[in-house]
């Protein structure tokens, strides 16, 4: 039996995804600490439209806090980002634009365990975008076909299991209509037998050309999908390239150590 | 293998009653009350404390107790417990010295409130948050005129007249609801990163917890009206209600805060990231989360307020427990101090269990979804 970095089955994508030329994430010579903790150097990125990154790297290397920095949910303290043109900065009107383009999945799903799954779809479609009660629940079942569990519905988040927490999460996601979809280890929190109903609605997504950053383990998922690989340890972009280059030919030593210990031959 | 137990075909084998000594009463005795030498021992002994106790009390409280009478004549036997003393102070007792031809005033705001609250447990009413806004803001306003009077062609009635179960009822009312959203408010700036706001409601808290309610209402009452100006009076009942609605938001805060540090992180995070600004992030995926959690704790703290407010006596006030006080003491009825305590628990705990009833029933209804 492989560690815990297996390769699940992932089907190829059936349509041909383009990557536009227009960018949606900016990020320059970007810097974070947490108190003395130097935890993102220099980071310099940029993500244009369709694209699907995959990050990966050793725990402690920064990946979720540099994704969590897109949508604020961390502050940086030194550099620019900037999400669909628009800055990040302490402004809130700001900050709130950008979480409204940006779709978030979590690790542990973070559900609202005290409403139904088609209230957690409905809730911010409703209260942010003021988007009539009926419409949103269309909206709400169109996106809970498309992640497979339309009859679910009803049913609250603690009756549901992880694989299926997880879809509802994607689609909760989904019905605020993000240009760009953020992804933190979606599958790490899952028993192997869920993570490929996930990985498969995730394959759909790219499918329907939706930019994504994903950090995860799932190299089938890196290799089938990605347009761009990125490795990060301590904090840095130590090398990023296409799916094939990067597995076949890392450049930089760590690379080669990290992919020596995940990757099963 | 017992050869008196007959044999069944395999795959045949009917469904027999389970053993006398594991069901029905039987078995209720012996699993809980006898499972084992140790728990029949405390079975018994706790038999006997209550075949020692309450015999007697039921003698004292029911059987040998005159009910009739209007003079403590009617109670020269003192074996038995002399009711006709409650009965003769009755009407003082739930209304303090408010007039008697204007306690129809009082009853019809009871009646109202117990209609609108009634209408909150029918099942399948659509309207329930309606009831909830008439409790809230249309209610105070009718009672006020009700109890306070001065328009509408009705006398007015000086609050020092106001006392009885009426009086703990107007404090208890007034402190519960106010206490809840002001420590809500309380226990979110507490929790906030603005630092002036956050500094703010910590002093608030740590001064009103620290004080005894008893001083708060002292100074209230005493030290109060020295600051202010010639001639200007404050109501000495505004004044009580003010501080025990403080003091309540400050313990109610530290409930409150406690279940919303309880949230998982990850709920803030999920709401931030859909776009919900602080305000929607509280109210629609924190607050019912965070209150759900600590229900045990708000209702405690009403509890405890509600009997809290019998401390109102020291300033001159004379609630549910002054009132039975006061009766004990007219030089007519010395001697039926029991008779007035045993009422007045018996009064504060109708409504405590009620209040801690109720409470289960809300847990249990709003137990949706989070059992797995």
């Amino acid at each position: 039996m492989s560690d815990s970095l297996q390769e699940h089955d992932v089907r190829a994508p059936t349509a041909k995804m383009t990557v536009s030329d227009e960018v949606a994430i900016q990020m320059v010579s970007l810097h974070k600490w947490y108190g003395q903790f130097h935890v993102l150097k220099d980071i310099n990125l940029t993500v244009n439209k369709g694209e699907r990154i995959v990050i990966c790297g050793p725990s402690g290397s920064g990946k979720s806090t540099l994704i969590r920095c897109i949508n604020r949910l961390e502050e940086h303290q030194r550099g620019k980002i900037i999400v669909e043109g628009i800055e990040l900065s302490g402004d809130l009107k700001h900050i709130e634009q950008i979480r409204r383009e940006v779709g978030m999945v979590f690790q542990h799903f973070n559900l609202f365990p005290h409403l139904t799954v088609l209230e957690n779809c409905t809730l911010a479609p409703i209260w942010v975008r003021r988007t009539p009660k009926a419409k949103a629940e269309a909206s709400a079942m169109k996106y809970l076909e498309r992640v497979k569990i339309p009859e679910q519905a009803a049913k609250f988040p603690g009756q549901l299991s992880g694989g299926q927490q997880q879809r509802v999460a994607i689609a909760r996601s989904l019905c605020m209509n993000p240009k760009i979809m953020l992804f933190d280890e979606p599958t790490s929190a899952l028993d192997p037998e869920m993570i490929a109903e996930v990985l498969d609605v995730m394959v759909n997504l790219a499918e329907s050309g939706m930019t994504m950053i994903c950090v995860t383990h799932e190299m089938g998922f890196a290799r089938k999908v990605a347009n761009r690989v990125i490795f990060m340890d301590g904090g840095e972009i130590i090398e990023q390239n296409e799916p094939e280059e990067f597995f076949h030919n890392p450049q930089s030593d760590r690379t080669k150590l990290f992919l020596s210990q995940i990757l099963h031959h | 293998m017992s050869d008196t137990a007959p044999t069944y075909e395999t795959g045949h084998h009917p469904d027999l009653p389970p053993p006398v000594t594991t069901v029905g009463l039987l078995g209720w005795l012996r699993a809980n009350l006898f499972s084992s030498w140790l728990n029949g021992l405390m079975t018994i002994v706790g038999l006997l404390f209550v075949l020692w106790l309450i015999p007697p009390l039921i003698e004292w409280a029911i059987i040998k107790a005159h009910w009739a009478g209007d003079t403590r004549e009617a109670c020269t036997d003192r074996s038995g417990a002399c009711w006709v003393f409650i009965k003769v102070w009755f009407r003082q007792l739930m209304y303090g010295r408010y007039p008697a031809d204007q306690i129809w005033r009082i009853d019809t705001a009871y009646v109202i409130a117990v209609a609108a609250g009634a209408l909150l447990f029918v099942p399948g009413f659509r309207k329930k948050h309606w009831v909830a806004v008439f409790l809230l803001v249309g209610f105070p306003i009718i009672a006020y005129f009700l109890f306070v009077g001065g328009a509408f062609g009705l006398p007015t009635v000086e609050t020092p007249l106001w006392g009885g179960l009426f009086l703990t009822l107007v404090i208890g009312a007034v402190g519960i609801v106010a206490s809840l959203p002001i420590g809500v408010v309380l226990a979110l700036g507490r929790r906030s990163s603005m630092p002036v706001v956050k500094a703010c409601c910590i002093t608030f808290i740590e001064f009103w917890r620290g004080v005894p309610l008893i001083t708060v209402l002292f100074m209230a009452s005493v030290m109060f009206p020295l600051f202010l100006p010639e001639g200007m009076n404050f109501d000495k009942l505004i004044r009580a209600l003010l501080g025990v609605m403080f003091f309540s938001s400050a313990y109610m805060a530290e409930v409150v805060r406690g279940g919303l540090q309880a949230l998982p992180k990850g709920q803030y995070e999920a709401a931030q990231a859909l776009g919900l600004n602080y305000w929607k992030m509280m109210a629609l995926v924190i607050l019912p989360q965070a209150l759900k959690m600590v229900i045990p704790g708000i209702v405690n703290t009403f509890i405890g307020l509600f009997k809290d407010t019998t401390l109102v006596l020291i300033i001159g006030l004379f609630d549910f427990l002054g009132m039975i006080q006061l009766a004990g003491t007219n030089p007519d009825w010395l001697g039926f101090a029991v008779e007035g305590y045993v009422f007045a628990a018996f009064g504060f705990w109708v409504f405590c269990f009620s209040m801690s009833r109720y409470s289960q029933h809300l847990e249990k209804k709003l137990a949706t979804g989070h059992k797995r």
